[in-house]
């Protein structure tokens, strides 16, 4: 089943860990597997924010397997060491948890070369880079994963987030949503639904050099997504030629450093209640996820199939 | 209570031609008997008197706190229900099955009165996904807009959403009669069997897809026409049951319904008329 939740306040920042905990922790019924957060959050914008685990927190049916603290420390050393080799400056350095890290870094070579360096260390994965996109995903509840990672202080603009049933895949962080569009710094993506031509374009999007982490579907969006805007397209052409490229059912949100977007399958399979006023957008697979933060009496409404908005920052 | 399992002797629903077998073996089949008031029962119902009047406050009651409520107080006889504060939680007011005026103020989730057998119910705001789905009698009004599927297997009343609705309105319809004041989405009809959809705005794509009977009004646009789903000519029966459903309904004033576009199945793909009546029966 899966839910997924997002907002966006226009013109003002707002505690995004916070308002989209509540959204998402409305919505454990959906998927109480993991959790995950995109938060765009008001960081300096000079460094980078790289996020990036060594190891999996591993749950039901997951192809990983759960590793001893002292093989992700030596995996960071070598990520330490590929860091300097890339040219990347490390300015300040967080353990959030055994297996995941969060660096700020200075860097400004080429982002899907740095990706493909640092990814080629056995058992790593880089779960973001952006100057204001903090990913942070891991197994449990809305509420365990914002206390296990301090998110709700994050201060910022906009965010979307998902809480998961695992299904098609196992139960560990890498099929966990939002899903980072590499190599683009600061996008990401969410979805619910079931994607049928998965791996077809899978293998096309692979031979034309993108990468894919999971066999989780939705990182397909994702991908999808990151290909189309690599080749000029703008992330709402990108979404419109998804509702055609993707075959399936699909309610799934995108964001960027700036903008927030929404895209529903042409046969309006999967759910979305959405709110919007001048200074806020909010929308989720229930409405309970946007009474959440806005328990007074709000105009909400269901897009309809085949409907794409992107809204700006 | 008679003793169903033995009674040889000819009952009075017997003699009115009400049924006419001799009931033997063990069952638990309860016929009218305008003589014997207990059989004339219907489970899960109260008598209540719409003049009695309350209100309950559910914002922090989960669902089934607030259902069980509601049902406290149609045994206690209240007969009007204004339910405060339901801040889209999902299933409220399911499974009424007698007379009742109830009132929410706000907006409700998925599943919102679903199941219900003669009240007559406002939601002052929005519902979410399956709105009164398999709704038997009564009447539902929203004065917002509805998710998908609203409407969904309903039987038989009048449901109507003043606003716009999602995908799937009337999926598999089996009577009553469905209005919508704005727009609705893809797949309106989805499978009907019975009953009219009344749509006063645009619909989306695949309108009536594979419907086995029933009738669709259109007031505005129309995406596409689904599978077996045809254009039908307005008849003047047509016009004055339209006229008198919205107004019923509280909308479409001064609406012109002679413009509206009939839609109806053109029993390509299923066609009851061609089946024996014991096939009609099962198939529906």
């Amino acid at each position: 089943m899966c839910g997924i939740a997002g907002l966006i306040h226009r013109g003002k920042s707002s505690n995004v860990g916070e308002e989209l905990q509540s959204m998402l922790q409305a919505l454990k019924h959906r998927g109480p597997d993991s959790t995950g957060y995109a938060l765009y959050a008001n960081n300096d914008g000079q460094n980078f924010i790289l996020r990036f685990k060594v190891g999996e927190n591993v749950g039901e049916g997951s192809t990983s397997v759960n590793e001893d603290e002292s093989v992700y420390n030596e995996r960071k050393k070598i990520v330490d060491q590929k860091l300097s080799e890339l040219g990347a400056s490390l300015v300040k350095e967080e353990k959030l948890t055994p297996y995941s890290y969060r660096y700020e870094i200075k860097y400004d070579k080429d982002l899907m070369e740095f990706s493909k360096a640092i990814e080629s260390i056995q058992s790593v994965e880089i779960l973001s880079i952006g100057k204001s996109l903090e990913l942070i995903k891991d197994l449990g509840d809305a509420t365990a994963v914002s206390e296990r990672y301090g998110l709700n202080k994050v201060q910022g603009t906009h965010g979307i987030g998902h809480a998961r049933m695992a299904t098609e895949s196992g139960v560990d962080i890498k099929s966990a949503h939002p899903f980072w569009g590499y190599p683009f710094a600061d996008v990401s993506v969410v979805h619910n639904g079931q994607l049928t031509n998965y791996w077809n374009n899978r293998r096309a999007l692979e031979n034309k050099g993108m990468r894919f982490m999971s066999e989780c579907d939705s990182e397909l969006i994702a991908v999808f997504l990151a290909e189309k805007m690599r080749n000029g397209a703008t992330l709402e052409e990108g979404m419109k030629e998804s509702l055609t490229g993707l075959d399936g059912v699909f309610t799934y949100f995108v964001a960027t450093k700036d903008s927030l977007g929404m895209a529903k399958d042409t046969m309006a399979a999967k759910p979305l209640v959405l709110y919007e006023s001048d200074d806020l957008v909010a929308m989720g697979s229930e409405e309970i996820a946007i009474r959440s933060i806005l328990p007074q009496e709000i105009e909400t409404y269901d897009p309809f199939d085949g409907e794409v908005k992107v809204w700006q920052t | 209570m008679a003793n169903l399992k033995t009674s040889e002797k000819k009952t009075k629903a017997q003699s009115m031609g009400m049924h006419t077998e001799t009931l033997t073996g063990k069952t638990q089949q309860k016929f009218f008997n305008p003589d014997e008031a207990e059989n004339f029962f219907y489970w899960g119902t109260y008598d209540v008197d719409f003049n009695k009047r309350t209100e309950v406050d559910v914002k922090d009651m989960d669902c089934k706190e607030a259902n069980e409520k509601i049902d406290q107080l149609m045994s206690e006889g209240y007969g009007t229900v204004v339910v405060k504060n339901p801040q889209g939680k999902h299933s409220l007011g399911v499974g009424i099955l007698n007379k009742l005026n109830l009132i929410f103020e706000g907006s409700l989730g998925y599943f919102g009165v679903g199941s219900i057998d003669g009240p007559i119910v406002r939601v002052n705001g929005r519902v979410g996904w399956s709105c009164a789905e398999n709704m038997m009698a009564g009447k539902v009004v929203i004065e917002k807009n509805a998710g998908s599927c609203f409407g969904a297997a309903i039987r038989g009343g009048d449901l109507v959403c003043k606003g716009s609705v999602g995908a799937r309105t009337g999926i598999d319809q089996k009577g009553g009669t469905i209005i919508v004041g704005g727009d609705a989405g893809a797949f309106t009809g989805f499978m009907m069997q019975r009953g009219r959809i009344v749509i006063l705005g645009d619909v989306g794509i695949n309108l009536g897809d594979s419907m086995y009977d029933g009738t669709i009004y259109v007031g505005g646009k129309i995406g596409s026409f689904g599978s077996d789903a045809v254009e039908s000519p307005m008849t003047k029966d047509d016009i004055d049951w339209l006229n008198r459903k919205l107004k019923v309904a509280e909308i479409g004033d001064n609406f012109d319904v002679s413009k509206m576009t009939k839609v109806v199945a053109g029993k390509k793909l299923w066609n009851y008329d061609a089946l024996e009546p014991t096939e009609k029966k099962g198939a529906i």
